[in-house]
C-alpha cells in the first residue's frame, strides 16, 4: 500500500517536471514560458518532497521532516523569483505574441495621432524604447 | 514496483534537465536564460530527492536544501542586476 503510493506520487511529480520543462522549451514567447515551469515544476516537486516524506517515515526511524523544509522554501521562492522574471521582462521590453488589448491600441492611436501634430522629439524617444524592445 | 517507479521518474527528470538547458543555451532573451536556470536548480533539486529515494540515504536533503537557497539567491541576483544595473547599491 505505501510503496504503490510513493510509487504514483514519484510518477506524478516526474510527469510534472517534465511537463513543465517541456513547456519551457516549446511555447512561444517569454510570458507564456514563465507560466510553464513555474507552476508545473513547483507541483512536481512537491509532489515528489510528499513521496520522499511518506517514504522515509514507514521505512527509516521515526517521521522525517527534512523534506518539509525544502518545499516549504521551494513554495515560497518560486513566486518571488517568477515576479522578479516578470518585471525585468516589462521592463526591458520582450515581446509578447498577443495582441494588445483594444484600449491600448486606442491610447498608443491618439498618442501617434499627438506627437504627428506636434512632430515633437517624444515621437524619436517612443522610436528608441521600440528599437530597444525589438532587441 | 518502486524501482520501476523510480526509473521511469529519473528518465523524466533526466529529460526535463536536457530540455531546460537547450532552452538555456538557445533562449533569446536574457530573461529566458535566467528562467531556464532557475527552472535547471528545481530539476536538480528533482533529481537529488529521487537519488535519495534510490541509494536510501537521507543525506542528499541537505544538498537540496541548500541548491535551492542558492539558486534563489543567484535568480535575484541577476535579475536584480538586469533590473537595477548594479546589485548592491
Amino acid at each position: 500500500m505505501q510503496e504503490i503510493a510513493v510509487s504514483a506520487l514519484i510518477v506524478i511529480g516526474a510527469a510534472f517536471t517534465f511537463i513543465g520543462s517541456l513547456g519551457l522549451a516549446r511555447l512561444g514567447d517569454f510570458y507564456s514560458r514563465l507560466h510553464g515551469p513555474t507552476k508545473a515544476t513547483t507541483l512536481g516537486v512537491g509532489s515528489l518532497l510528499i513521496a520522499s516524506v511518506i517514504y522515509f517515515s514507514t521505512s527509516g526511524s521515526g517521521v522525517s521532516l527534512h523534506e518539509v523544509l525544502v518545499t516549504l522554501f521551494l513554495f515560497i521562492t518560486a513566486p518571488v523569483s517568477a515576479h522578479l522574471l516578470a518585471k525585468v521582462a516589462l521592463h526591458l521590453g520582450v515581446r509578447s505574441i498577443a495582441p494588445p488589448p483594444p484600449q491600448v491600441q486606442s491610447a498608443r492611436g491618439a498618442e501617434g495621432a499627438a506627437t504627428d501634430q506636434r512632430s515633437a522629439p517624444r515621437g524619436s524617444g517612443s522610436g528608441a524604447s521600440t528599437t530597444r524592445a525589438t532587441g | 514496483m518502486l524501482s520501476i517507479a523510480l526509473i521511469i521518474a529519473i528518465t523524466l527528470v533526466c529529460g526535463a534537465l536536457s530540455l531546460s538547458l537547450w532552452r538555456l543555451l538557445a533562449g533569446p532573451s536574457d530573461p529566458d536564460r535566467i528562467l531556464a536556470l532557475d527552472t535547471l536548480y528545481v530539476n536538480a533539486i528533482a533529481l537529488l530527492v529521487l537519488l535519495g529515494i534510490l541509494l536510501g540515504s537521507a543525506l542528499y536533503f541537505e544538498a537540496a536544501l541548500l541548491i535551492a537557497m542558492m539558486g534563489f539567491v543567484g535568480t535575484v541576483a541577476l535579475c536584480k542586476y538586469l533590473l537595477r544595473g548594479d546589485i548592491i547599491e
